[in-house]
């Protein structure tokens, strides 16, 4: 079947707020200044995987393109490596605009299911919440029991390896890395949440927008 | 006596235990005193940062407090993911009066301060600049002199906040490899990401990217890879059985700490160096010295 769909968007289908929205957030402030020069898909290890080079991404989220941004593998292939802020001939923080978009991807859930990058983060928050740190090899456990189960079976010999060479205990399954007292750590972010809660609460009666709950990450 | 406060993170405990191993047996060796960081949490990683910007400035802070609590002394972290993270929220508090009020609030209420005071350091930095070559050079007990070492920055280290080393170049590494009397291969890759957490999550984009450095460390004559962060150590070692199928190209590399490189020229014993930890054997390395060079 051939598939017929319109590739021109109408300037009304722009979502300005959501271009607004990422401005506000910490890195993104800068985003205006973009001259489209293309250094930070050049310098990027991961572009030539991408669906849309950063570069792109940036035009796509300044303009309001939030369901083409949210929706890309770009936000997701990014490693944090800083390769692109550095190089920015305008200084802005590219690595933080991927990191706002995760997060409203996150937030909003449009990603494929069992996609593994935002599986990891949620996994990651839950556990660092529960026992204050990261027991990485049931981390990486859960991890593909949450989303390619079948691959485990091909990762044996790295299991036996790891267990070898002592660098991996199955008793740390049971018992894994954690703080001595990780209730601390469980009532500070309970205690932060409470506070971006009510002040989130505030700014939407004060923009008379009362939608969305918050809950970072719905990881809870 | 130099004395800093210690934040090992949750890499140096697990899989990059031979990280923490060597880097402690070298501190002892040299002189430097260091106190863990009483009931640390995870600093965020890069994780955190994809779910909420206040959470992971959250969690770094809290590390920061403690650190501040305690002593007067700069924090060490030799994970360059903590490096950073930590670096990060000390910009952040300072820089977003908002992020900063809201996370100090939170914390306050569990009897936490912290004034923003705290320095954050790698240990690279420390052994160059506050240690000394020519100090690290006078305790050389067996000279790797003849070992061709490529050494691997990796991205959060550098980037973004370096403030001790050249973001394009860096070369505190080079520095305390030659001063163990091995031999440092140039390659350009140096900084290039090995891919971080995609070698779980996306596996071939991962390895590509680990291909492309091993690739380039053993064109350019590396008989060994020395790293400083416990990712890139890893992602570098344990993929080389899977790289090497796939591109049908030999990649085996010993992939090492450059703690654990300095302390085999202390003569600090290989177990006490978490050498054993090693999945790509690194055994042949004295003799590898030896044979390039019989004096």
């Amino acid at each position: 079947m051939l598939r017929i769909e319109r590739e021109i968007r109408y300037e009304a289908e722009r979502d300005r707020s959501f271009a607004d929205e990422i401005k506000k957030m910490p890195g993104c402030e800068l985003m205006d200044r973009c001259i489209q020069c293309g250094t930070c898909s050049g310098a990027c290890p991961v572009s030539i995987f991408m669906d849309y080079t950063p570069r792109k991404v940036i035009e796509l989220t300044r303009s309001g393109f939030k369901q083409d941004v949210l929706k890309s593998t770009t936000i997701w292939l990014c490693a944090s490596c800083y390769a692109c802020t550095v190089e920015c001939p305008k200084q802005i923080g590219i690595t933080d605009v991927m990191y706002a978009l995760k997060q409203k991807a996150i937030e909003e859930k449009v990603y494929p299911p069992r996609f593994p990058i935002p599986v990891l983060a949620r996994e990651f928050f839950k556990m660092v919440r529960a026992k204050g740190r990261i027991a990485e090899t049931k981390l990486a456990i859960l991890l593909f029991l949450k989303t390619q189960f079948l691959k485990i079976f091909g990762m044996q010999r790295l299991g036996i390896d790891l267990l070898r060479t002592g660098r991996f205990s199955p008793f740390s399954l049971i018992f894994p890395e954690s703080m001595k007292d990780p209730a601390k750590l469980t009532r500070l972010i309970d205690r932060l949440d409470a506070k971006l809660n009510s002040r989130e609460l505030e700014a939407r009666l004060e923009s008379g927008n009362p939608s969305r709950p918050c809950c970072p990450g719905g990881a809870k | 006596m130099k004395k800093y406060s210690y934040f090992p993170g949750c890499s140096l405990k697990g899989l990059g235990r031979a990280y923490e191993e060597s880097f402690l047996a070298v501190c002892k060796a040299l002189n430097i005193e260091l106190k863990e960081l009483e009931d640390w949490n995870c600093c965020g990683a890069t994780a955190y940062m994809a779910i909420d910007e206040h959470h992971a400035v959250a969690l770094a802070t809290r590390d920061l407090a403690l650190a501040e609590m305690n002593s007067t002394e700069d924090l060490l972290a030799p994970c360059a993911g903590c490096y950073l993270v930590l670096n990060k929220a000390n910009k952040y508090l300072a820089k977003y009066p908002r992020i900063g009020g809201t996370v100090r609030q939170a914390l306050a209420e569990e009897g936490l301060k912290y004034e923003g005071r705290i320095k954050v350091r790698h240990p690279l930095e420390v052994l160059l600049n506050d240690v000394g070559l020519e100090a690290i050079q006078q305790k050389i007990k067996s000279s790797l002199r003849g070992l061709k070492v490529a050494p691997y920055y990796g991205c959060q280290i550098v980037r973004p906040y370096a403030v001790f080393d050249d973001q394009y170049n860096p070369t505190s590494m080079d520095k305390l490899i030659e001063a163990t009397g091995a031999k440092v291969v140039e390659f350009a890759l140096k900084t290039k990401c090995c891919g971080g957490s995609l070698t779980g999550t996306l596996a071939k984009v991962g390895q590509e990217m680990c291909f492309n450095l091993l690739h380039e460390m053993k064109r350019r004559g590396a008989q060994v890879v020395a790293t400083a962060c416990p990712l890139c150590q890893f992602n570098l070692e344990v993929y080389q059985r899977e790289i090497a199928a796939r591109h049908k190209e030999d990649v085996r590399l010993p992939i090492l700490y450059f703690t654990q490189l300095i302390g085999l020229a202390l003569g600090l014993p290989k177990k006490a160096l978490g050498l054993q930890r090693q999945i790509v054997a690194a055994d042949r390395i004295p003799a590898e010295c030896r044979a390039e060079n019989p004096i």
